[in-house]
């Protein structure tokens, strides 16, 4: 009994990283309809800058807040440089743009932070709780579940309840009907960019600091395990994708502890999820059904 | 007078298939004619690019050296896999970032074949062929339920997958999933042809080959109900074509081309490598982008791009000395670069230019009395619903 809640609170520890990035791709896909693939090399290298400016003696706190700005901006301007002048052409090519800078982000990085594993401090205490039945969970976990869980919330009064997040939703529901509305759809479609690159690198800030050294493949596996959780989630719900995360974290440490079978090849879970659920309900868990016209 | 014959001839085609039924009819073959007529300048193009084509992919191995032998029939074995995914993607509208499983799949299988059984080298190409069709059928199943971007997402996990069963299952050299069959198993069966030539020439056999086969299936009913899938799935449906069977059908295919792709990377790399973790899914982004940059849903687009694809890479890696790690940073900006110049694609610009060509001298003498069909419009755009 100990054991296997020691792996499932070892598998909600991954499951909210998981969760996390997820949650910014939903975001991008939401608001813009583009799957990014290079979203998990914008939050390394966000968590490199963050690295670097703890480094330099900033508190960690003030240190991922800074890189939070830093990547708002800079997913703005991406956005605005590469993607913007894809609008009307194919969905090809956006992937090609996205996969083009997931290998130019990854590279960058290298080349402006080096290769060597490097420690990225922790935002919360150290050690961790007890909790019945014998298992330990560390403040580490409770702490990015707090963050989760507060981002989550944010951004569901963000797009739901404000001015702002209902021209959001227009211009991702139709970009000509806003446009006519006068909403500016540029401006929102950048601003979806810029606010997913903030929640990436908090989300690689604080997964770093559980680490014990990351470096430029920090990212990768996450990416998939993060993918298959929006997939889960069906692209279109903000909550969907974090507890999706979390089926995904839970199962795969499950796995990993009772199914001798699979040793070494566990990412065959999150894939078997997927494709379970989406043979049952072709729009994930939580996504929304669309009718199709001729 | 060319240009008259031109205008008459031009009226049965289109009133055989009007565009608005058939997307991008040059390339699905939309007609009973085997060539389309075109304008005469078009049509001299065409013929001086296929005749210096030819004559340079012939001539290419006897100019270099060995070692830049060995980058073309890169491209070659990368040119077959972009062809099939370029009839799954372009063609049929199935999106798949699992093409270097199959492609995997197909280099194990020949390894396998030939260092465990004792197989010689050619006859493990339709091994992994058949095989590799067999998976790409049951992968093929499950898309017909999952589609669009969740496609993209299950066959990626496939890619990232494969490398783990390798890990798992394949005892190779010093334990780790390495096969290296011996380089004599691929020396040369022709006299006056060296190693490298020899492995050279046999791709591109396999490739023209391959190259003809698509280009049938495409210009045929099978090619037409393909493509109506993709434009189309629900009206498609309702004049009689079999969804799930097109479907079906298509992905096995190109995850056999996939696979014969596979088969011939032993031949040309002299190893199956199932050490690093992420080769196979990067190879999947490879065969996306060459079917990209060379032109989705055009015959020629994935040879084309496939070529590109290898020199770029290849000379990236050189560009800066003492700043490898940067090579990356340029062939994704290259690739970016590419995109925004060429949306379509190299064929697809080409195409492009040669439309405009055509126009020109149409204009000179009398104006055709209908349009001369641009379908350069409709290439690229194979799935707008993921």
């Amino acid at each position: 009994m100990q054991l296997f809640l020691e792996q499932v609170l070892n598998g909600i520890g991954n499951g909210v990283v998981y969760g996390s990035v997820a949650l910014a791709l939903v975001l991008i896909f939401r608001t813009t309809g583009v799957l990014n693939f290079a979203q998990g090399e914008m939050a390394l290298f966000s968590t490199y800058i963050s690295w670097k400016l703890t480094e330099t003696g900033l508190p960690v706190v003030g240190a991922i807040v800074i890189s939070m700005l830093i990547a708002f901006v800079a997913g703005g301007v991406l956005q605005f440089t590469l993607i913007r002048p894809m609008e009307g052409r194919s969905q090809l090519n956006v992937v090609i743009v996205t996969l083009g800078l997931f290998l130019a982000i990854n590279s960058l990085a290298q080349l402006f932070f080096g290769t060597d594993p490097q420690l990225m401090p922790s935002a919360f205490p150290s050690g961790g709780v007890d909790l019945f039945g014998g298992a330990r969970i560390q403040k580490d976990t409770i702490g990015l579940i707090v963050v989760l869980l507060v981002e989550c919330l944010a951004l569901w009064v963000l797009l739901n309840k404000t001015r702002l997040g209902l021209k959001l939703r227009a211009v991702a529901a139709d970009p000509v009907s806003a446009r006519l509305h006068g909403i500016r759809a540029g401006w929102m479609l950048m601003f979806g960019w810029a606010l997913a690159a903030m929640i990436g690198a908090l989300a690689g800030s604080l997964v770093a600091a559980e680490r014990t050294g990351f470096d430029a493949t920090l990212m990768q596996i996450i990416l998939v395990y993060a993918l298959a959780a929006a997939a889960l989630g069906g692209f279109d719900s903000i909550w969907g994708a974090v507890i999706c995360g979390l089926i995904v974290g839970i199962a795969d440490a499950l796995t990993i502890q009772y199914v001798d079978a699979l040793d070494g090849i566990e990412v065959v879970v999150p894939l078997g999820l997927i494709l379970v659920v989406l043979i049952v309900s072709p729009n994930g868990l939580f996504g929304k059904r669309t009718v199709e016209r001729v | 007078m060319a240009t008259e014959q031109t205008g008459a001839a031009t009226e049965p085609v289109l009133g055989v298939a009007p565009p608005d039924v058939m997307v991008a009819p040059a390339a699905a073959g939309t007609t009973p004619p085997l060539w389309p007529p075109v304008p005469r300048v078009v049509f001299v193009a065409r013929v001086i690019i296929g005749v210096a084509l030819s004559a340079a992919a012939l001539y290419a191995p006897f100019y270099f050296q060995p070692t830049m032998n060995r980058v073309l029939s890169q491209a070659i074995y990368l040119a077959i896999a972009a062809m099939g995914l370029n009839l799954l993607l372009g063609f049929n509208g199935q999106v798949s970032i699992g093409h270097g499983a199959f492609y995997g799949v197909g280099a194990f299988t020949s390894a396998i074949l030939m260092i465990d059984y004792g197989w010689s080298f050619e006859p493990t190409i339709i091994a992994s062929a058949l095989l590799t069709g067999v998976f790409g059928l049951l992968v093929g199943l499950p898309a017909l339920r999952v589609r669009g971007l969740y496609l993209a997402l299950v066959t990626l996990g496939l890619a990232v997958l494969f490398p783990r069963v390798a890990q798992k299952f394949v005892d190779g050299t010093g334990g780790r999933p390495l096969l290296r069959p011996s380089r004599k198993e691929f020396s040369s069966l022709i006299e006056g042809l060296a190693d490298d030539q020899w492995v050279y020439f046999l791709s591109l056999a396999i490739m023209v080959a391959l190259f003809f086969l698509a280009w049938n299936l495409t210009r045929g009913r099978v090619g037409r109900a393909m493509v109506a899938v993709r434009d189309q799935e629900l009206a498609a449906s309702t004049v009689g074509v079999n969804l799930a069977g097109t479907k079906v059908t298509t992905f096995a295919i190109s995850a056999a081309y996939a696979g014969v792709a596979g088969s011939l990377s032993v031949m040309v790399d002299a190893l199956a490598d199932g050490t690093n973790p992420v080769l196979y899914f990067q190879r999947s982004i490879e065969f996306l982008v060459a079917m990209t940059i060379g032109g989705a849903a055009t015959m020629l687009g994935p040879a084309v791009g496939a070529l590109a694809l290898v020199l770029l890479r290849r000379n990236t890696q050189d560009l800066i000395e003492g700043k490898e790690i940067l090579a990356p940073a340029i062939y994704g900006a290259s690739l970016i670069a590419f995109v925004f110049v060429l949306p379509e694609g190299v064929v697809g610009g080409v195409r492009r230019l040669l439309a405009w060509l055509g126009r020109r001298s149409s204009a000179k003498g009398r104006p055709p009395t209908h349009p001369i069909p641009d379908d350069s419009h409709d290439i690229g755009g194979p799935n707008e619903r993921t």
